[in-house]
């Protein structure tokens, strides 16, 4: 019943990996192949897949875990899919019913571990209950503000001898959750005038936009009054990035320019985003200035940590779609007089910064230079899967996002490990399409084991191991608030990553001098149906900038190793 | 400020946890707490009282709602409403104290319902502030155990938190 109901969803890939209580669910997946199990090597790695999958296409991934290890194996995934807000049905398995709770063999409170970290999970009591759990899962999962539920399954519930009347329901309803459909239609006017009254706006977008399909919808309005627009981590590509009025990234990493605008604005218009603390730095030097109007699907989102001035709670497609059309229809405008100043300003401090660093202070190559070269090579247009640490940075700098859905990375929690699963899945779902892993030696080192996977289901995606022999974010922080004490920052024993990938059958690559890299990754990139694993040795020392002061205003950055404003 | 805010809730196994799980997990403050089914079989309201600022009650009752298993929440605070919370307490009654035991449980209506040579079991109904003002009347001396049910509250008039 688990497996027809996944099918009749129409779930293509499950990622998993089988255990004693999911033996039944197992012996059903292998008497079947309409639903195709992909076996990882460690069930983080089949959560992240699921992840990235929902990342890339807006619908929810499904991960498979047995009970016990199994489960809180998966812990990690489904913790990085909350922070996140993606959709993914987790299938945990569960020892039988009558053993729960005498500490069993693989015997976890999977109900228990998961509950801060999902939207909702379920434990199925009755085996006939199992496709409507199911659709429930998917329907919570994938509504509202996603994110991703749990289901666990005692083993005697899926006994293949017990038989029942099979039928998916077409569709579920739940009195005690109704997403909003629409947004309040009086905010969202009042929201437009203060819109077209603004003298300094900046259109500040976050994940909701990409997970909320409405990109395009942003772009427009964007377009049609001349605004500049900031992504945070999560909404990189909601806006196109080599557009003239994208200022990048906005926060603790984030431009210049967008940090700049942001706190000398008097108008931000934030769509479907949190006001995360790795955006606003200290909250009450925030944006002294602006007035906030605040879209968002989920009302608890909204003046969490800054106050929003007119909130609107509602999906931002529709949000935005609402105020094209009272922008559109509006007799007034921007004060254009207002507004070419602001440009103005904008360029003006762009100029001063626009992301440029120094290659001159080393032999070896630099981080960014890598990275520059990924974003040409494959025109801007690869699906980016990042780990996490300074390389994560670098890639949200300056790879240059034109379309969503392209930026895959953990934002929220962080999660080393992420970028090769993440890779994964993407590529299983796009075979066709340019997939990188932008890594460094200490991430990609924490799910290395899923190599074996890729040679298995032939996943040709391109490793970038951006290699400093460091964990380059903890040592940065280390070189700017602990005097460059070093603690266990630096990895000794790295292992020789092209004998590793030639040990589990791929092509591995090393790059150490910046002449070589355009040729090699070219070369990395032609390899259609192999995966590369370029080791790409950089500046060990190099570090992320602009960089917020801690607990400053928006505009408190360090420039560089000694400038800041 | 302190509020008491009411919960309809799907009467589920584990419902009751999220709740409790929400508050520590976010960090906020649980003073008291009661739960319990309602006339419909398939839902049990619970009643908490917590203490935060404007903006804190304001995220809590979000989070509330955002819990799949919540169907209705109301800050009883708000608005015009009864509370009321029942106490049972032993004390030592022997000697001169028990008479005046008795009379400090009539003055602010309670009942005695247990009797031993040397105690009496006291119990009281009210608001939260009448029962701890009848602790404080007391004096610590003779006090052997308290038992409190926490806080329950109604809207008052019309007003109905029902599906």
């Amino acid at each position: 019943m688990v497996v027809r109901a996944l099918r009749d969803e129409g779930v293509k890939y499950i990622y998993g990996y089988p255990g004693g209580a999911l033996l039944h669910v197992y012996d059903a997946i292998f008497q079947q192949d309409e639903v195709q199990h992909i076996l990882v090597r460690h069930e983080q790695a089949a959560t992240h897949m699921a992840d990235a999958y929902a990342r890339a296409t807006g619908k929810a991934g499904v991960a498979l875990v047995t009970s016990g290890p199994g489960a809180t194996n998966a812990v990690t995934g489904i913790a990085t899919a909350y922070m996140d807000s993606i959709p993914m049905v987790v299938i945990t398995g569960q020892v039988m019913s009558h053993l729960v709770g005498e500490d069993a063999f693989q015997e976890t409170d999977m109900m228990g571990i998961s509950r801060p970290i999902v939207k909702h999970n379920f434990s199925v009591s009755h085996a006939e209950e199992i496709p409507t759990v199911i659709k429930k899962a998917f329907h919570i999962a994938q509504t509202g503000r996603p994110g991703p539920v749990v289901v666990d399954i005692p083993k005697d519930m899926t006994t293949p001898t017990e038989r029942f009347e099979y039928e998916y329901p077409k569709s579920v309803k739940l009195r005690s959750y109704n997403p909003i459909s629409r947004g309040h239609s009086g905010q969202i006017k009042k929201a437009t005038d203060l819109l077209l009254a603004a003298r300094r706006p900046v259109i500040y977008a976050g994940g909701g936009v990409i997970m909320g399909e409405a990109s395009n919808e942003l772009t427009e309005l964007a377009k049609l009054l001349n605004y500049p627009v900031t992504c945070t981590l999560m909404g990189l590509g909601a806006y196109p990035g080599t557009d003239r009025q994208s200022l990048g990234m906005l926060g603790m990493h984030g431009s210049y320019e967008a940090n700049m605008a942001m706190h000398h604005s008097d108008l931000i218009l934030c769509v479907g985003a949190r006001f995360d603390d790795r955006v606003t730095n200290g909250v009450d030097k925030f944006c002294p200035t602006a007035k906030i109007i605040h879209i968002d699907i989920d009302p608890a989102s909204i003046s969490k940590t800054v106050k929003a001035d007119i909130p609107i709670v509602g999906p931002a497609q529709g949000v935005l779609t609402e105020m094209l059309e009272l922008v559109a229809g509006s007799k007034k405008h921007p004060d254009e007089s207002a507004l070419k100043a602001w440009w103005e300003q904008i360029d003006e401090w762009r100029a001063r910064h626009g992301g440029r660093y120094s290659t001159d202070d080393s032999e070896l190559m630099k981080p960014q230079q890598v990275i520059e070269m990924l974003s040409k090579v494959t025109n801007g247009d690869a699906y980016v899967c990042s780990d996490v640490g300074q390389h994560q940075m670098f890639a949200a700098q300056y790879y240059k996002f034109n379309k969503p859905n392209r930026w895959i990375n953990s934002g929220g929690l962080g999660t080393m490990g992420f970028g090769l699963p993440a890779a994964m899945g993407v590529k299983l779902n796009f075979p066709d399409a340019d997939v990188a892993c932008v890594t460094g030696e200490g991430s990609i080192q924490m799910n290395i084991q899923e190599l074996s996977t890729c040679k298995q289901y032939d996943l040709p995606v391109k490793i970038i191991n951006l290699n400093n022999q460091s964990l380059g974010m903890v040592r940065q922080w280390q070189d700017m608030n602990y005097e460059s004490r070093h603690s266990h920052s630096y990895m000794k024993s790295l292992p020789d990553f092209i004998k590793l990938a030639e040990a589990y059958g791929h092509v591995g690559m090393k790059v150490e001098k910046y002449e070589d890299l355009e040729a090699a990754m070219r070369e990395a990139f032609a390899l259609k149906d192999r995966l590369v694993f370029m080791d790409i040795y950089v500046d060990p020392f190099e570090h992320v900038y602009p960089m917020q002061v801690a607990r400053g205003s928006m505009r408190d950055m360090w420039l560089n190793k000694t400038e800041r404003t | 400020m302190r509020h008491i805010i009411s919960v309809l809730l799907e009467n589920e196994p584990g419902a009751l946890s999220r709740v409790v799980g929400l508050f520590s997990q976010r960090n906020y403050n649980i003073e008291s707490l009661t739960v319990a089914p309602t006339d419909d079989a398939t839902l049990s309201r619970l009643t908490v009282t917590t203490i935060g600022d404007d903006r804190v009650i304001e995220q809590i009752t979000k989070h509330l709602n955002k819990l799949i298993d919540v169907v209705k929440v109301v800050d009883l605070t708000e608005g015009d409403h009864i509370e009321r919370e029942l106490m049972m307490i032993k004390l030592k009654a022997s000697g001169a104290t028990r008479a005046e035991i008795k009379r400090t449980a009539d003055i602010f209506r309670g009942q005695i319902i247990d009797v031993t040579p040397t105690t009496y079991t006291v119990q009281l109904i009210g608001a939260s502030d009448k029962l701890d003002a009848f602790i404080s009347a007391l004096g610590a001396t003779s006090i052997m155990e308290v038992v409190r049910s926490g806080v329950s509250g109604i809207a008052r008039g019309e007003k109905t938190l029902s599906l």
